[in-house]
């Protein structure tokens, strides 16, 4: 049985359509990732998962219940971390924990193996006011309130987002953890490097989900050769190299541009073409297409039709 | 239960960890009551004041004169009509005016009896009652001179009749009380509890909690229980205070103006409740609460201007608000001291207006999000 | 080095007993594209407020546009121009209203904010958009909008902060291109972030961590220093020094 299940789910705000008639499985055990940018429709999702809003057309079950019919079972047996959640800011690391744990009917000491080597970290601020804590340890915290009661299936939609490098790596080792106790996770995320820390993904833009596969399986499916090209002056490279109609798509990419071509074409070749229109300092790298490069590339197809 | 006891627990946490709002909802009433003592003052100076005297005889012109070269008393016209009185009162011009029936001097020498008119402005009615006393006072005193001087013996009675133009029942003073009660139960109960529902909602915990077993309706109810505990701990404060402070005595049975004061409370939360369910920011619900709630029972309920005395209109829209009713039940219980019977009517209305915003807010209450 | 158009020589903030920024130099030159990074609470805004004029150092000094932070604020706002993600277009007025507003703020003639704002919105491929309310449009439209009205009356440099959070790949690339195109035209950028994808893009970066700059350097170079594959890994490797937090 699947943790979670989505069936031609639609749902609209009066003329926006959020989603558009989007389907998909979480297998149990697994991190499904819901990678796409600000307001494509990640967080309505979460929300009619979890019960809080109703679709429009379509059916969606949660760990065997159905999100309209059984939404009492499902509130017994999911965590939700919303987006934009915050605890009670004037209640302690302590408080908060126990008024979570005792609103699901349980205690802390009862699933305390669960939290345990989250809630370690931040145990000697258990008295400190949640809203003087930092943003990372807001986060812990509230991962361990959504975990308290030991949840089937955990909704965690954006939980990075602000979160400073340091604290989204730790987080993300978090959830590795967690998988290992048989939760299944389902988080959303607008940064495509996290995409790779999860076991399968759905890239989603404008209400649609483009693709489901394993971060593997798709960067595979990039079919291309990759290159990244640096030089002294990038901004007249990269008006040089769109100008070429060898060149297929060029993009920034930090400090480097990465370009397709059209089969049969060499980098000397484009060397020597950039080298022609006066660059210098030129390098030209096949690279591994990175996950951000392949949601781009899907778009893009998209976008042409 | 034991959700539900953690869920109060909670709530009170919020309320006392936020000790600046804590204290201005206790301090209000007591600041309010005690700003509202200071401000009925008992002491009148510079009384202006019209004679219309239909007798111009001796004894009237004498107690006019009396009356004039009073320190409190100052006379500003002498008049030859009745709507002339009204005019100058409503300018502001005078905010008193003496009467003599005609034959005055003649009447009090035959029948021993005369009758002199004293109409007051009781827009205050603690300032008219002290200047009807005032003036009660000089011309009696001035008729037992006469009588004195006479030698006779012979008791002359003379009849001040007062006439309240502009607040014939007496409404104010002490009628402020009720109306700080109401007013005050409807910030904490309506605003307050509108804002705390709100505030989760803005937070994003509302989400955490729909999606948590607990029933929603719980969530609801564990937040009114702080705010309904607190609003009773004022309106025990204000009774206090009123009596003694203001002296106010309470008349009628406090019983009845507990039983009253719960129904008015439920009534409140449940509006606070119905606030919470329409609007989404705290901006939105301190907004639908204050000039959708606070604004109308200031106005409009006969707190600040008798009800008698609005345009039709106004007299309608006041008959919806629900602190109308508990102002005037109030008023009824605590200061006329009336019997339980004579509140039927004002009981049966707030019950009906329970009922009413119970059916619509459960009604418009979501278990999901929208 | 070219001209340096930001310099900051020893620059101090400090709130009671607390050095929210503690002795910061460094220098950024014309056209550059320097990203100022660090967690939050590190004093990025704090720093960034002192170099805006807003706020006043401690000690230390320093010049932006070639005029003094503690004496000629004044100077500097007419200079600078300023974007953030939070805030940057009222929602509730139209494209071309958003713009002449800006403009005026920085008292440009009417005509030349009129010939200004169809330049622009030309070059966007907003023409159809011009009377649309800015709520109405979206996210990376308004991203992109922004940006151009920061810089629309031509300052030397822009402060960006955190520009591009939470919006898609392309979007983003578009974003960037503007930036570059910017810097082509002379503009000098100061991008303030915590999202190490911006940060790629930066010509030179630095690390601020407990009010000290702790790393400067271009984003290649720092990723050989660190032996680390991307930005997030420098960042996290110098970051974990720090003993500060706050939100």
């Amino acid at each position: 049985m699947g943790a979670v299940s989505v069936h031609e789910v639609s749902k609209s705000y009066g003329k926006t359509e959020a989603l558009k008639r989007v389907s998909f499985d979480a297998d149990a055990g697994e991190i499904f990732g819901i990678i796409g940018p600000d307001g494509a429709g990640k967080t309505t999702l979460f929300r009619i998962l979890t019960t809080l809003l109703l679709p429009d057309g379509g059916q969606a079950t949660v760990d065997g219940a159905d999100v309209v019919k059984d939404y009492k079972r499902i509130r017994q047996e999911i965590g939700y971390m919303p987006g934009r959640f915050s605890l009670y800011q004037d209640l302690s690391v302590e408080e908060n924990l126990e008024f979570f744990a005792t609103i699901f009917n349980t205690t802390i000491q009862e699933n305390y193996h669960l939290i345990e080597d989250i809630y370690k970290q931040i145990e000697p601020f258990k008295d400190r006011k949640a809203g003087k804590l930092s943003g990372g340890m807001k986060q812990k915290l509230a991962l361990c309130c959504a975990l308290i009661h030991k949840p089937r299936v955990l909704f965690l939609d954006e939980p990075t987002t602000g979160v400073d490098p340091v604290s989204r790596k730790e987080f993300w080792d978090m959830l590795a953890k967690l998988r290992e106790q048989d939760i299944s996770i389902l988080v959303s995320t607008p940064y495509m490097d996290e995409a790779s820390l999860c076991d399968r993904i759905a890239f989603i833009q404008e209400g649609r989900f483009l693709k489901i596969d394993t971060p593997a399986a798709i960067i595979s499916q990039f079919g291309q050769e990759l290159w990244a090209v640096e030089g002294d002056d990038m901004y007249t490279m990269l008006l040089d190299l769109r100008a070429d109609p060898r060149v297929t798509s060029c993009f920034t990419f930090g400090e480097s541009l990465h370009v397709t071509v059209r089969e049969g074409t060499t980098t000397d070749q484009i060397k020597t073409y950039l080298t022609g229109k006066g660059h210098c300092n030129i390098s030209v790298k096949v690279i591994e297409p990175t996950i951000e490069d392949c949601f781009m590339q899907i778009t893009d197809d998209k976008a042409n039709g | 239960m034991k959700q539900f006891t953690a869920f109060v627990k909670k709530e009170f946490l919020h309320i006392f960890r936020d000790t600046r709002t804590m204290l201005i909802l206790l301090g209000m009433p007591v600041v309010q009551i005690i700003l509202f003592g200071f401000a009925i003052t008992t002491e009148v100076k510079n009384i202006r004041f019209a004679v219309f005297d239909l007798s111009r005889d001796q004894t009237t012109r004498q107690i006019t004169e009396r009356l004039a070269a009073n320190r409190y008393f100052t006379l500003v016209a002498d008049i030859d009509s009745p709507p002339e009185a009204d005019e100058l009162m409503k300018a502001g011009k005078v905010s008193m005016v003496v009467v003599f029936d005609a034959d005055f001097n003649a009447n009090m020498l035959h029948t021993g009896e005369a009758a002199v008119q004293l109409i007051v402005d009781a827009t205050d009615p603690n300032q008219a009652t002290t200047m009807t006393n005032y003036a009660t006072g000089i011309i009696t005193q001035y008729l037992q001179e006469l009588s004195a001087g006479s030698g006779a013996g012979a008791t002359l009675v003379i009849n001040t009749e007062t006439r309240m133009l502009y607040n014939p029942q007496m409404e104010g003073a002490y009628n402020f009380v009720p109306g700080v009660m109401g007013l005050i139960l409807m910030l904490i109960c309506a605003m307050m509890t509108s804002i705390a529902i709100v505030r989760e909602k803005e937070r994003g915990s509302m989400e955490v909690l729909l999606a948590s077993p607990v029933r929603p309706i719980f969530i609801i109810i564990a937040k009114a229980v702080p705010y309904f505990i607190l609003s009773v701990v004022n309106l025990i404060t204000i009774l206090l205070l009123s009596v003694f402070v203001l002296k106010v005595p309470v008349a009628g049975s406090l019983v009845l103006i507990f039983l009253g004061s719960f129904l008015f409370i439920l009534m409140a939360l449940l509006l606070g409740l119905l606030i919470s369910n329409i609007v989404q920011t705290q901006v939105a619900a301190m907004l639908a609460s204050g000039m959708g709630l606070m604004m109308p029972t200031m106005l409009l309920s006969g707190m600040m201007f008798p009800i008698e005395s609005m345009p039709h209109i106004l007299q309608w829209i006041s008959a919806v608000m629900p602190a109308r009713w508990y102002i005037e039940l109030i008023k009824k219980l605590m200061i006329q001291g009336v019997d339980g019977i004579y509140v039927m009517k004002e009981f049966a209305i707030l019950a009906l207006m329970v009922a009413v915003l119970l059916a619509v807010s459960l009604k418009t209450f979501k278990k999901r999000l929208e | 080095m070219d001209d340096v158009v930001i310099r900051a020589d020893g620059l101090t903030k400090k709130f009671g007993g607390f050095t929210a920024v503690d002795h910061i130099t460094f220098e950024v030159g014309k056209g550059e594209i320097f990203g100022f990074l660090g967690a939050n609470g590190a004093g990025k805004t704090t720093a960034m407020r002192m170099l805006c004029g807003l706020s006043h150092p401690t000690s230390g000094s320093g010049t932006v546009a070639g005029y003094d932070i503690s004496k000629d604020q004044e100077k500097i706002k007419a200079n600078i121009g300023y974007m953030s993600q939070k805030f940057s277009l009222y929602e509730d007025l139209k494209v071309w209203e958003n713009m002449r507003l800006f403009g005026g703020i920085y008292g440009m003639k009417e005509s030349d904010i009129k010939e200004k704002t169809d330049r622009i919105l030309d070059n966007l491929g907003f023409s159809g958009e011009r009377d649309t309310l800015v709520r109405d449009l979206p996210l990376g439209w308004k991203q992109k909008l922004a940006f151009s009205v920061s810089i629309f009356h031509s300052p030397k440099i822009v402060f960006l902060d955190e520009p591009t959070g939470g919006v898609d790949p392309k979007t983003r690339r578009q974003f960037w291109e503007m930036i570059y195109q910017a810097v082509h035209d002379g503009i000098t950028v100061f991008v303030t972030t915590h999202y190490m994808d911006e940060a790629e893009y930066c010509d030179r970066v630095s690390i601020m961590v407990d009010g000290r700059i702790e790393a400067l350097d271009s984003p290649r170079n720092l990723k050989r220093q660190t032996c680390s594959e991307t930005m997030g890994e420098v960042f996290r490797k110098f970051a974990r020094k720090a003993t500060r937090s706050a939100d």
